[in-house]
């Protein structure tokens, strides 16, 4: 129904610009020059008074008319839905609606049956109340701009701060994606806080919501013991420091030699390999960790005579750390590159190599730059997914050694939410509560790093 | 050196340079200095070579992996499609549709091979077919049933196992040269093979090898298990040392895990005593020189072709072997040196998915000139399927153009809607400022919490269908967004203000100075930046998950709001299968998806080069 | 050099003379009896000095296919200071940085011909970059501390070519250095802060005293005040005067005036070619060479 209306105020909206334009022409007679404002703007006008606030209804009506009725709904069999919970009660209502509209059915009674024959009514009357309403106004909006088009309107103005309204709504949509973050992982980590208090999920040394609740599908309180996050910060802290101990000296090594020794030929090829490993997507980085660089550690470690997951931290470790290789090599080539020439050659006529120029001028000078792109990368490697799913452990350990498993957040996250959920269960909200303490993270951290860069900028000049 | 003439230094001034710098002393240093310089300039090489080695390392293993894949065998077995059995009242569809293909298969393929009877063999050979023969059969008697009825043969695709035999995966083999003349002892059931010649003494001595090497790895796990037992030791011994300093609830603590490291004990121990009695047999067998040796599953196994039959070896010493026949022989006259053979299949039968029957029943129909290598179509115009043979990305691909006309038709509008306002028109105040931190922010959270979001606001909230491309497309529209707009306004602050002057100066407004001045002149920049941004989205996986794009779905989608999965999920999918094949088809889906990647970055590069201007 | 390329470059320069010159009739009456002519061209007007610390012999220099100086010959003397003057893009910034071979910085540059310290040839394959530029400083144009201390700034050069054993050493030869540049008192009590933070002319005197710790012999100097004030420029030329007692200098200046107070030889480059050389006084009062007349009568430049 709703694209059907769509459609129509689509074709409203393009007829309208070709009939405005005729009509501005019509009027203005033979001198066009008369009109202020050019035909076109006159089709847009017209067009815009004809469909926008019927858009405008369309759009809100559709929004409104599912909650509103399931309201209504409800209210007519109140005293059977007191008894029902909250997910029952939805239960009930989705294969009422399934019965009336056609979809997944669980199962059907007498009380659906009628309730999915009132759903029928309500939305037959709604979309009818609809489709009158919004031919009204398109029908009063055309008449409205036809009736006043004349040479003189400034419609090019009226369209211009139509447009300037569009762009500035597109710019919203930003803040209202950030807004839209920030709420939802709030509102549903509040949930989950009123669950499990929120000093068992930020110090508790246990991690295993699998295990929280006595039998599947009882709605029983959840254990606060095994929902710790600290062995979860634990893995990813140590997963993200080995991928830095491969990726902070490659990166910057690499960024320095291609900055200031390579010759030409050798950054024309080293520049794209950098990209390529840049745009690998992770999910193959996962799978390569997965087939070859776990295996390989495990069969190392044995025949040394160590004991090695077959999740190892350094597997999953390394193959991130290649990952961030290019980011911290291209951030630090920008920042060394921006140290001037002249600081270089100062060093120079004093007597210094290249190398006691960049380890004791360069570097130094670019350091806040430098440290910044490290916080980056970190925060970057923090909030990876896909190579962790795929090449670390899932079960909490609290560990320094590296062939050992470990699990990170994002892997925590991943595994609650993939499969079925419950939305109201501790375990689908433990997932919200772990996103929001790695938004925070890593928003803190893509902070600091700003600061640090900011700080120290007038270093010279 | 000699000493240029010169007054004397002047008293209290640094000492001139001429000796200091030239000193000795002083060389010495430069030498170091210069060592230094190398080592450091050598570690930036290194650095670059390492960043290469790893992309070579990860591409050569895809690569390596996704070759096999690519092909395909099928075999040609006789199959009866005549009118007759299959509709014989010539009542058309319905019944086409109800007729046993199972049937046809099964029959076709048992006609090949009149020697198998018992059940269990009929169903391995039945297993070297893909199950889905079946439906490919019926598909194609629905689909054109003119051609198809009355067709005596019909390729089918092979099971994804007997298809690795013919791609050489499932296990190395030896043949063995005879030189003795050899005299089987009947030619069905259990018979015996003996040679006058040693030729069965070379492979006694592998099998002995064999049971050696799997003494070690015994060994090996043995000192294992003894080292966790130690180590279980101390902590109970740690334990009972600190409990008397603890509280009650450590106490308690303390005592269920001593409890758990006892029961743990008790499994080592035996383990241990299991691994000590089995090494002790193996290192037995594999020492004693010359005896009958059993060939067990654990071992390689021995075949051997004699007077057109295949016998499996069931013990084996120098000089003879004893086995069942598998296939039948012709004759029990015996063969001379070199027209019977011995072959040996190096990986013990338990540990191949394919058993000596299967391998053989393969080889005859190899010889029969049945098997066929061909491209291999299925992998990409099916959708997924848990069958490996079966399984195909067409369904993934449609998945992700369908996402990513979603992302691109909500992003791209937008993004340059919204860099527009924000570059040209946007007064700079609070407001703006805090818009730009904010898009600035937005690049940097990590993918999947705006997964969540779609989780939390998108199906939760708004009830769109899970799976579904338009969901799909519209988080990943929500993070490509910060890329398109930087870039974009990076693309419009490109433009020289003169343009804008000049449109300005003969009575332009300024949005239609930005229309239809600017805007041209920054597309190609917005261009590259948005494909770069695409690039980006077709290769992301966490988000996708969050939203239920993971579901198996075997149907291809034909609208953007039927459930589906995209390339990088479905990689993520198969990654998780054992089968072999699997592995293969993920390299080869890796593949197909960094060739997509490619030419869209090339694109974006051709497209800065092209139409990149210097002002 | 074949002698036939030096038949031509003086009939180039004839040449130039010519044009450049309008007012001239005729261009031999342009030298003044009593002169030498030197192979390749240029006008000596004295005797060359006492003592010579660097000499250059037939320099050329090219950026890639572009000749930016011809057949310059040019002795340096010991403990004065030598000043090179000429309009802008006449060379002199280039011969410069011949001599601590700073142009080994630029890709395309190439030099050909003979420049020695002392003896040396210092483009000889042997020699040590390194170890020229601690014996051959440079002060640049636009002053450029590093990023470090006032301290940390002077005892680089020191650290890197290891001059002092022990810490106190360290602070001596930092003392000095900043004493000998007259910046000591300025900045005693705050050796730590950022030599950033220094005034314009202070940075320069600075980068003075960072130049005099690795104990040179020669310090070269690329228009050292065109970047300052005219009271922080008067400092810095009373420090290049005291300099002159232990270090030879040598110093490129768009200034005449400057060249006239503070050096004792004079050299005159214009478009690549090395015109006239000789004590300041001379080259000031009673130039030979007419182009050498016009530029410092202001014709051009």
């Amino acid at each position: 129904m709703f694209w059907l209306l769509f459609l129509a105020l689509l074709l409203v909206f393009a007829a309208s610009l070709y009939i405005g334009a005729q009509r501005s022409r019509q009027v203005a007679g033979p001198n066009t020059h008369v009109l202020h404002s050019r035909p076109s703007y006159h089709g847009g006008y017209l067009a815009i008074m004809a469909t926008v606030p019927a858009l405008g209804l369309l759009i809100i009506w559709s929004i409104a008319q599912g909650p509103i009725i399931d309201g209504m709904v409800v209210g007519q069999f109140s005293d059977e839905f007191e008894a029902l919970s909250l997910p029952e009660r939805e239960a009930f209502l989705r294969d009422a609606r399934a019965i009336a509209f056609g979809g997944i059915v669980s199962f059907t009674d007498e009380l659906k049956e009628a309730a999915a024959a009132i759903y029928e009514n309500l939305y037959r009357i709604s979309n009818m109340a609809m489709t009158v309403l919004i031919a009204l106004l398109v029908i009063v909006g055309f008449r409205r701009g036809y009736s006043s088009i004349e040479p003189k309107r400034r419609t090019r103005h009226f369209v211009e701060r139509a447009v300037m309204i569009l762009l500035i709504a597109c710019s919203v949509v930003a803040i209202f994606t950030t807004v839209g973050i920030v709420l939802s992982l709030i509102f549903e980590s509040i949930r989950f806080f009123t669950m499990i208090p929120i000093h068992n999920f930020l110090f508790g040394l246990h991690w295993s919501p699998q295990s929280a609740f006595a039998g599947a599908g009882e709605v029983v309180d959840a254990n606060p013991e095994v929902f710790g996050a600290i062995p979860l910060i634990a893995g990813t802290l140590f997963i993200t420091f080995i991928a830095m101990l491969v990726a902070g000296p490659v990166g910057l090594f690499a960024a320095i030699y291609l900055s200031d020794y390579a010759s030409n030929t050798v950054r024309a090829v080293a520049k794209p390999v950098l990209e390529v490993l840049a745009g690998v997507p992770t999910v193959v980085y996962g799978f390569f960790a997965a087939l070859t660089v776990a295996p390989f550690i495990r069969n190392s470690g044995e025949g040394l005579g160590l004991d090695v997951s077959s999740e190892s931290a350094l597997a999953a470790g390394l193959v991130m750390g290649i990952m961030i290789i290019p980011f911290v090599s291209s951030l630090s080539d920008d920042v060394i590159s921006a140290v001037p020439q002249s600081l270089r050659d100062g060093s120079l006529a004093l007597g210094s190599t290249k190398s006691e120029t960049i380890r004791r001028v360069v570097l130094p000078a670019a350091l806040p730059g430098i440290v910044s792109a490290m916080i980056l990368a970190i925060s970057r490697a923090i909030g990876e997914t896909m190579i962790v799913v795929m090449a670390a452990g899932l079960a909490d350990n609290l560990t320094i050694n590296p062939l050992e498993a470990v699990t990170p957040v994002t892997v925590q996250i991943v595994t609650l939410l993939v499969g079925d959920q419950e939305f109201d269960s501790a375990k689908t909200l433990a997932a919200f509560a772990l996103g929001l303490l790695l938004f925070c993270v890593t928003l803190t951290l893509n902070f600091i790093a700003l600061r640090v860069v900011q700080k120290y900028r007038e270093q010279y000049d | 050196m000699t000493d240029v003439a010169a007054s004397p230094p002047a008293a209290g001034a640094p000492s001139q340079g001429q000796g200091l710098h030239t000193s000795d002393a002083a060389r010495k240093r430069l030498k170091a200095r210069y060592a230094s310089e190398a080592r450091f300039k050598f570690f930036g090489i290194a650095a670059v070579l390492t960043a290469a080695f790893f992309l070579v390392l990860l591409l050569s293993t895809i690569v390596g992996q996704a070759i096999p894949a690519f092909n395909q065998h099928y075999v040609t077995i006789p199959v009866d499609l005549s009118q007759e059995s299959l509709d014989p009242n010539n009542e058309g569809e319905a019944v086409l549709r109800r007729v046993d293909y199972d049937a046809v298969v099964r029959n076709g393929l048992r006609s090949l091979f009149p020697y198998v009877e018992s059940r269990g063999d009929r169903r391995t050979l039945g297993g070297l077919v893909s199950s889905g023969s079946a439906v490919r059969i019926r598909q194609a008697v629905l689909d054109d049933p003119d051609a198809t009825i009355g067709q005596t043969s019909f390729a089918v695709p092979l099971d994804d196992v007997a298809d690795l035999y013919f791609k050489g995966q499932v296990s190395e083999e030896r043949f063995v040269e005879t030189t003795g003349e050899a005299s089987p002892t009947g030619t069905e059931g259990t018979i015996q093979i003996l040679s006058t010649a040693n030729d069965f003494r070379d492979l006694l001595a592998d099998v002995k090898d064999f049971l050696g090497e799997q003494a070690d790895e015994v060994e090996r796990e043995l000192a294992s298990r003894e080292r966790s037992l130690e180590r279980a030791e101390i902590d109970i011994v740690s334990y009972r040392d600190r409990m008397p300093e603890e509280g009650a609830d450590r106490r308690e603590f303390f005592e269920d895990q001593v409890q758990i490291l006892e029961r743990g004990i008790n499994g080592l121990n035996a383990n241990i005593r299991d691994l000590t009695a089995e090494l002790a047999d193996l290192r037995a067998r594999s020492t004693a020189a010359g005896a009958d040796e059993v060939l067990t599953t654990e071992l390689p196994s021995i075949l051997v072709e004699i007077n057109g039959g295949v016998v499996k070896a069931s013990s084996i010493n120098a000089t003879a072997v004893e086995g069942e026949v598998i296939v039948p022989l012709t004759t029990t006259a015996a063969a001379s040196g070199g027209d019977w053979s011995i072959r040996e299949v190096v990986l013990p039968e338990r540990n191949r998915k394919l058993d000596d029957r299967s391998l053989i029943y393969l080889d005859q129909l190899a010889a029969e000139e049945r098997v066929e290598r061909q491209f291999n179509m299925i992998f990409f115009s099916s959708g997924a399927s848990r069958e490996a043979e079966l399984a195909g990305i067409w369904g993934a691909v449609v998945g992700s153009f369908f996402t990513m006309i979603v992302t691109l038709s909500l992003a791209f509008p937008l993004g340059v809607a919204a860099a527009i306002y924000l570059e040209e028109f946007a007064p700079k105040n609070r407001l703006t400022q805090l818009i730009e931190v904010n898009i600035n922010n937005l690049a940097a959270v990590p993918s999947i919490v705006f997964g969540l979001l779609g989780l939390a606001v998108f199906l939760n909230t708004f009830g769109l269908p899970r799976s579904a491309p338009l969901v799909g497309g519209m988080v990943l529209a929500l993070m490509t967004l910060p890329t398109i707009i930087i870039a974009s306004r990076a693309a419009l602050r490109a433009v020289p203000p003169s343009i804008r002057e000049g449109a300005l100066g003969v009575g332009a407004s300024k949005l239609q100075t930005v229309l239809h001045h600017v805007l041209p002149l920054a597309m190609p920049g917005i261009l590259t930046g948005t494909i770069i941004g695409m690039a980006q989205a077709l290769g992301e996986t966490a988000p996708l998950l969050m939203i239920g794009m993971v579901a198996f779905i075997v149907d291809i989608p034909s609208t953007p709001v039927d459930p589906s999965t995209v390339l990088p999920v479905q990689i993520f999918m198969w990654a998780d299968f054992p089968e072999v094949l699997f592995r293969q088809k993920t390299s080869a889906a890796i593949l197909v998806l960094l060739a997509f990647l490619v030419t869209m970055n090339a694109l974006a590069v051709i497209l800065r080069k092209r139409f990149e201007r210097r002002w | 050099m074949s002698t036939t390329n030096v038949q031509d470059a003086a009939q180039d320069m004839s040449q130039q003379a010519e044009t450049t010159t309008a007012h001239e009739t005729a261009a031999q009456s342009s030298q003044a009896p009593g002169s030498d002519v030197a192979p390749g061209g240029t006008t000596i007007t004295d005797a060359p000095p006492d003592v010579i610390k660097m000499k250059g012999r037939n320099v050329d220099v090219f950026y890639g296919d572009k000749q930016a100086l011809f057949d310059v010959d040019l002795d340096i003397g010991e403990r004065q200071v030598t000043a090179l003057i000429g309009p802008s893009g006449c060379g002199k910034s280039t011969f410069l940085r011949c001599l601590n071979r700073m142009n080994d910085t630029i890709d395309i540059a190439r030099i050909e011909g003979d420049i020695t310290l002392g003896e040396q040839d210092i483009y000889d394959p042997h020699i040590d970059v390194v170890e020229l530029r601690a014996r051959v400083g440079m002060i640049f144009q636009k002053p450029n501390p590093f990023p470090k201390s006032i301290f940390e700034n002077i005892a680089y050069g020191p650290r890197i070519h290891g001059l002092a054993d022990t810490k106190t050493d360290l602070e001596e030869i930092v003392v000095t250095s900043l004493q000998k540049a007259g910046l000591f008192e300025e900045v005693k009590d705050r050796l730590d802060a950022p030599g950033t933070g220094l005034s314009g002319g202070q940075q320069q005197r600075l980068c003075i005293a960072r130049a005099i710790a690795t104990s040179p012999e020669v310090l070269l100097m690329d228009e050292p005040c065109s970047a300052l004030d005219p009271i922080a420029t008067a400092k810095v030329e009373e420090l290049i005067d005291e300099l002159r007692e232990n270090f030879t200098v040598v110093i490129v200046t768009h200034s005449m005036q400057q060249a006239a107070r503070v050096s004792q030889r004079t050299a005159f480059f214009h478009l690549g070619i090395l015109v006239e050389v000789g004590a300041t006084d001379q080259i000031f009062t009673n130039p030979r060479d007419t182009r050498t007349r016009d530029y410092i009568t202001g014709r051009f430049g």
